[in-house]
């Protein structure tokens, strides 16, 4: 099985690309590190020095340090970005608030999204980053990398920008942090040459799609998580890059309900791999857990002594549904009444295994605090088949984004116009038949939203009829 | 083609679209797997954590790999990538690859290959101490804390990130190198309501939080906001419109309806939120994402505000330490922090962590009802003594 991409992708090689030589990579020694101080006092921040954890303002100084021995020609904004950064942050610490100010667009041509303005409002004492951008990369999918790409993006980054980074942001993209306005175009301009490597999502628009490590290195994905997100992610550049939906919306794909890339919480449109068919048992193993000679939870608690397993302790009375029962020695499951929680296979992955008649459950509407509160996805379809190019997702998607950009407020997340609009009306408007699935329970209350054409004769009467039949 | 030089590169300002290449997409994941994993793709069998932040997932081809899972801050620079990158060509063939809590993990094909790679890392640390690339995040521990930008980049934030979190990681390292929890703790934290890092289903979530409505800049706000969408823009209605003494557009804001999330800054910068002494730390606990067992739920709010105290937070590292010990010392093996609080009961969870119950953890906002008890099923602790005796009920 290989999935190359459907267009060759240019190969880099560092050595051929690179900025920096050797020397100039290692162009200062340990001692010099240990000595070396800043231009400002920041007591506060070199508390955080200290610890087991790694140091942010450790790793911060070494790039200050390597930024200030560089030579005047080898980085295109100035030397002490970093330094300026750090006591900044002291300044900060001391008056409780930020210092960088609200607002200001800059974006590169053509594109609405993936660049956000960001300026200091202490520019005069801290000049180096009084215009410090952010410039959001389109991560590649589950976040694998090569040396190559990695070292050439830190010398694109260290000569054109601050060198500081996040790998990665909460939506998944390659965080780039500090430059300034004149070297947003050049560092476009070389990502997409030398790194064929486009932007990610910022502002109204579809924001940079994630997935979890799926088939690349986990037994229980049930979808193909890297090639979905790279086909949905590619198919819907436009969507990514061009701001025209009534606020932020975010795909992401999980390869089963564990949920690794957390979609239930995070995402309007949320993907997790699922099975309809029964679960996978090797009855063989379940005896080998039962006689401890296979470790459960695939050693998860081995930190702890917590006792000899326990089959029906740790699996069958956990099981939320009770449908598992041991008989004559083997493991019985009642398929049928399963919800996929996964508990059982989690305890057992050497005995149990999601089935093979695999697709996506899709729930919509998640969604941090910001406006209304913050929601969790709601299920909207049980079960989908999705084998690529992913024609029946692709209509669903573009069902629901007509409808969310018709009706929806500005600055409505889908959650919050499902909320508004009913769900019975959603569900109705983009097509999809009421279920009991798509509720905890039904509803208490009885004030039910009758239309005019479910009731025989409609809604129009006569008073005269009516009085007729009773005096006034 | 090499990374290019000059000043603006080849871009050329006069001809904006010459050779310009869009939507390209990204890279393809296809290019960055290590041969194990395109060899074994979608044939994995089963996996093993051998020990803390050590993994080993085996094909059905017989062929293994063996992953270590490594801590680091969120933020990084430059030399840090290089640093990872020089480990990556060592050990790995030059590949590695990050989880979605920013962990780092660096895969090898073969057990002799992991003694060195575990050895290398254990050894690289700052010159101040922290280590670089602790080893774990695995199981039943706690992995990287999830976090925003903070003072660091954002123009929104009530409380620092990165300095938060190290305190906090610092105090929960033997958390992250070990797996002695009952079931995985997953610590997030965002500095505004805002959650750009969605900490709102997670065990433990610190939120930085604003307490003072805003600031009306009268001046600016006629020239640098659009009123009508400032004022919609609060959920709550707080905002309407108003004239400064000399008759401009401007607007007004009933402090008492505001619930401080910030959604009119986003909208408009001429209404700051930021206060030194009215920003701090809401702690909330209980929520997971994971279908396991459980349905996934959301955090609820356990300690209404802590103070920002820089750089360290000792009240707020304080409290993540109550919460985690009292959970690891009386939950049951595979039970996550909700589902304990459930089981017990949030009355006994207050008592057991020590937390104070105040008037701020009783909702008062939308469906405020639903999270009401309307039973006389709960169980006795001193808080309810204390209403027993305020009611007269009990000497």
């Amino acid at each position: 099985m290989t999935f190359e991409p459907k267009e060759p992708k240019k190969e880099i090689k560092y050595d051929q690309v690179r900025i920096y030589t050797d020397a100039e990579l290692n162009n200062y020694t340990e001692e010099e590190l240990k000595n070396f101080k800043i231009k400002y006092d920041i007591p506060d921040v070199e508390e955080l020095e200290k610890g087991p954890w790694p140091s942010f303002v450790a790793d911060a100084k070494q790039a200050a340090l390597h930024r200030r021995k560089l030579a005047d020609d080898r980085m295109l904004i100035d030397r002490d970005v970093i330094e300026d950064m750090l006591g900044q942050l002291q300044v900060s610490f001391n008056d409780g608030e930020t210092h960088w100010k609200h607002g200001g667009i800059v974006g590169v041509f053509g594109y609405g999204g993936g660049v956000i303005g960001r300026y200091s409002d202490l520019p005069e004492k801290f000049p180096s980053i009084a215009h410090f951008h952010t410039i959001r990369l389109n991560q590649p999918a589950s976040k694998c990398y090569n040396t190559d790409f990695l070292r050439t993006l830190c010398d694109l980054w260290e000569y054109r920008g601050s060198g500081l980074l996040n790998l990665h942001g909460s939506t998944g993209d390659i965080i780039l942090l500090g430059t300034t306005t004149e070297q947003l175009e050049p560092i476009f301009f070389e990502a997409t040459h030398v790194l064929d490597q486009d932007i990610g999502g910022s502002g109204s628009n579809l924001r940079t799609p994630s997935c979890c490590i799926g088939k690349a290195r986990c037994e229980w994905a049930c979808i193909d998580t890297q090639e979905m997100c790279y086909e949905m992610t590619n198919y819907y550049q436009d969507e990514l890059h061009r701001p025209a939906f009534p606020y932020k919306f975010k795909f992401k794909f999980d390869g089963c309900p564990m949920g690794c890339v957390a979609s239930i919480a995070r995402s309007d449109m949320s993907f997790i791999g699922t099975w309809r068919d029964d679960i996978r048992i090797d009855q063989e193993a379940v005896k080998a857990y039962i006689a401890g000679d296979l470790t459960p939870n695939a050693g998860a608690h081995g930190g702890k002594e917590w006792g000899k397993f326990d089959i029906q302790k740790e699996v069958i009375e956990r099981c939320p549904t009770g449908c598992m029962e041991m008989v004559d020695g083997e493991l019985k499951i009642d398929n049928a009444n399963c919800t996929r929680c996964m508990h059982c296979i989690a305890v057992m992955p050497r005995a149990l295994r999601p089935g093979t008649d695999t697709g996506v459950s899709i729930l919509l509407g998640a969604k941090a605090p910001i406006l209304d509160g913050a929601q969790m996805a709601t299920l909207a379809v049980p079960f989908m088949k999705a084998e690529p190019p992913y024609d029946n997702i692709k209509e669903l998607i573009e069902k629901i984004w007509e409808l969310w950009m018709e009706e929806g407020r500005n600055r409505e997340r889908l959650g919050e116009l499902i909320q508004r609009m009913t769900l019975p009306k959603f569900m109705e408007t983009i097509g999809l038949p009421p279920m009991p699935q798509m509720v905890k329970a039904p509803r208490s209350n009885p004030y039910i939203l009758w239309k005019e054409e479910d009731v025989p004769g409609g809604w129009k009467r006569s008073i005269e009829d009516y009085r007729a039949r009773h005096k006034r | 083609m090499s990374l290019s030089l000059e000043r603006l590169g080849r871009y050329n300002p006069e001809k904006p679209l010459e050779n310009r290449l869009t939507d390209m997409g990204p890279r393809h994941y296809w290019e960055y797997f290590p041969p194990v994993i395109k060899n074994n793709y979608g044939k994995w069998a089963y996996h093993d954590i051998l020990e803390p932040g050590v993994m080993v997932h085996v094909s059905e081809t017989g062929d293994k790999v063996f992953t270590v899972r490594c801590g680091a801050a969120r933020f990084m620079t430059v030399e840090l990538v290089r640093e990872i990158c020089e480990i990556a060509d060592k050990h790995c063939d030059g590949y590695v690859r990050f989880t979605t809590r920013n962990n780092i993990e660096f895969m090898v094909d073969s057990s002799d290959k992991l003694e060195a790679l575990k050895k290398d890392l254990a050894s690289r640390k700052f010159v101040s101490g922290s280590f670089k690339f602790p080893i774990g995040g695995t199981g039943a521990g706690v992995t990287n804390i999830v976090h925003t930008q903070g003072f660091i980049h954002c123009h929104t934030p009530a409380t620092d990130a990165s300095s938060m979190v190290k305190s906090v990681a610092d105090e929960l390292f033997d958390y992250f190198t070990g797996m002695t929890l009952p079931a995985k703790v997953r610590v997030s934290m965002a500095c505004c309501l805002n959650m750009c890092g969605a900490v709102h289903c997670s065990d433990i979530a610190m939120l930085g939080y604003h307490r003072k409505p805003p600031i009306i800049d009268h001046e600016i706000i006629s020239k640098v906001c659009e009123i009508p969408l400032a004022i919609t823009a609060c959920p709550v209605g707080a905002i309407s419109p108003d004239k400064t003494k000399d008759g401009g557009k401007t607007v007004k804001i009933k402090g008492e309806r505001c619930m401080f999330c910030g959604n009119c800054y986003t909208m408009c910068q001429a209404l700051p939120l930021a206060d030194k002494e009215g920003d701090g730390v809401t702690i909330l606990a209980g929520g997971k994402i994971s279908n396991r067992i459980s349905e996934p739920k959301f955090s609820k709010v356990v300690v209404p505000w802590l103070p920002n105290n820089f750089p360290r937070f000792p009240e707020v590292v304080e409290t993540v330490k109550k919460i985690i010990n009292a959970y690891a010392n009386d939950a049951n093996k595979y039970e996550r922090l909700g589902d304990w609080a459930e089981r017990i009961g949030w009355e006994k969870f207050f008592e057991k962590t020590g937390l104070e119950f105040t008037e701020h953890l009783l909702d008062d906002y939308r469906l405020a009802y639903d999270t009401w008890r309307t039973s006389t099923q709960f169980k006795y602790t001193d808080a309810a003594w204390a209403v027993s005796k305020a009611a007269g009920g009990i000497e």
